[in-house]
């Protein structure tokens, strides 16, 4: 009996070990950037080229910074929930980042589908996208009153990430 | 002939434009040359068992242009590595740095090994010493000196 204690130990740690790796997802690669100021920009707006937005305006509130653009096909199942959200007032002000899109494509996009943005700023060449390290729209990078990212949503946020994860933190960081 | 001369200038001096046009591919050789070396060592993001290098994702494409820029304004290797590091993570290194986070993932293949030897070298000699030991008789000696004999030529 005792011969098979240690195979089996053994083989039980392993089914153990590949079944935590096979759940992982591997597209979800942890930002260096939580915990730290969220890089700097100066863009122009998506629905006014005259006008700029500069995440230093933001400074005191908790806020949401959302990259999306009208080529992105997972950023149309994400839409809806965040224009639901918006509406019943559950979200804190959402930026939103036109990332390498064309004006009047991102502006045909927003009136298709709505605009849940306060404001939208327009990432044409993807400099501030690769700043913020991203990699696959949709991201979303929730940011405190300080200007520091706290948590970064890769992929569409779901209802259940927001219930879950993302507006608890938000009434954590809103104290 | 003069016409046809006037023509043969033109056609050189227009050939010679047209050959110069074909120039930025590869601007700067040195340039090109560093950047397919680092880029060749780090994960593109989007298609994650491509390399930068090879990669044709559009992220893959302006990070390339984003180490030429970062060359051209004369960062060490190390310091273009940092700044894909500190935006993307240390994922992005095929090769990663060893220090207390992945000390296990540089050691773990030795350790194993080690672990391996010792369950090794435990199991012989526990099966050693559980061999019994079974001297031969004198009827099986004479047997052996028989048999031995009688193949000597």
């Amino acid at each position: 009996m005792n011969k098979f204690v240690w195979p089996l130990i053994i083989f039980v740690a392993l089914v153990g070990l590949l079944a935590v790796g096979l759940n992982l997802n591997p597209r979800e690669v942890p930002s260096p950037l939580i915990g730290k100021p969220a890089p700097a920009f100066d863009l122009p707006q998506l629905a006014n080229p005259e006008a700029r937005f500069t995440p230093k305006e933001m400074q005191g509130r908790v806020w949401l910074l959302n990259v999306w653009a009208s080529w992105c096909v997972s950023c149309r199942e994400e839409h809806p929930v965040l224009i639901e959200y918006a509406q019943k007032g559950a979200l804190p002000p959402l930026v939103g980042l036109n990332y390498k899109d064309k004006r009047e494509d991102g502006l045909r996009w927003l009136k298709r589908y709505g605009d849940p943005y306060l404001v939208t700023a327009f990432d044409a060449d993807g400099r501030v996208g690769i700043d913020y390290g991203v990699y696959g729209v949709p991201e979303t990078y929730l940011i405190d009153k300080a200007g520091v990212i706290r948590f970064k949503q890769i992929g569409p946020i779901t209802p259940e990430a927001l219930e879950k994860k993302i507006l608890p933190l938000i009434k954590e960081l809103e104290k | 002939m003069k016409p046809l001369m006037a023509v043969l200038t033109a056609l050189a001096l227009l050939s010679g434009a047209l050959a110069k046009e074909a120039v930025p591919l590869a601007e700067d050789p040195a340039v090109e040359q560093r950047m397919v070396k680092i880029t060749e060592e780090l994960r593109c993001l989007v298609c994650q068992n491509e390399s930068l290098a090879g990669s044709q994702a559009d992220l893959a494409k302006d990070l390339r242009e984003e180490v030429r820029g970062l060359i051209r304004a004369g960062k060490s290797d190390e310091e273009v590595k940092e700044f894909l590091v500190s935006r993307y993570g240390d994922f992005v290194l095929y090769r990663p740095q060893v220090k207390p986070v992945t000390y296990l993932l540089w050691g773990g293949p030795f350790l194993l090994l080690i672990l391996g030897i010792i369950a090794l070298v435990r199991y012989l000699r526990r099966r050693n010493r559980q061999l019994p030991d079974t001297p031969l008789s004198a009827e099986e000696r004479a047997r052996i000196e028989a048999l031995l004999k009688d193949h000597r030529p």
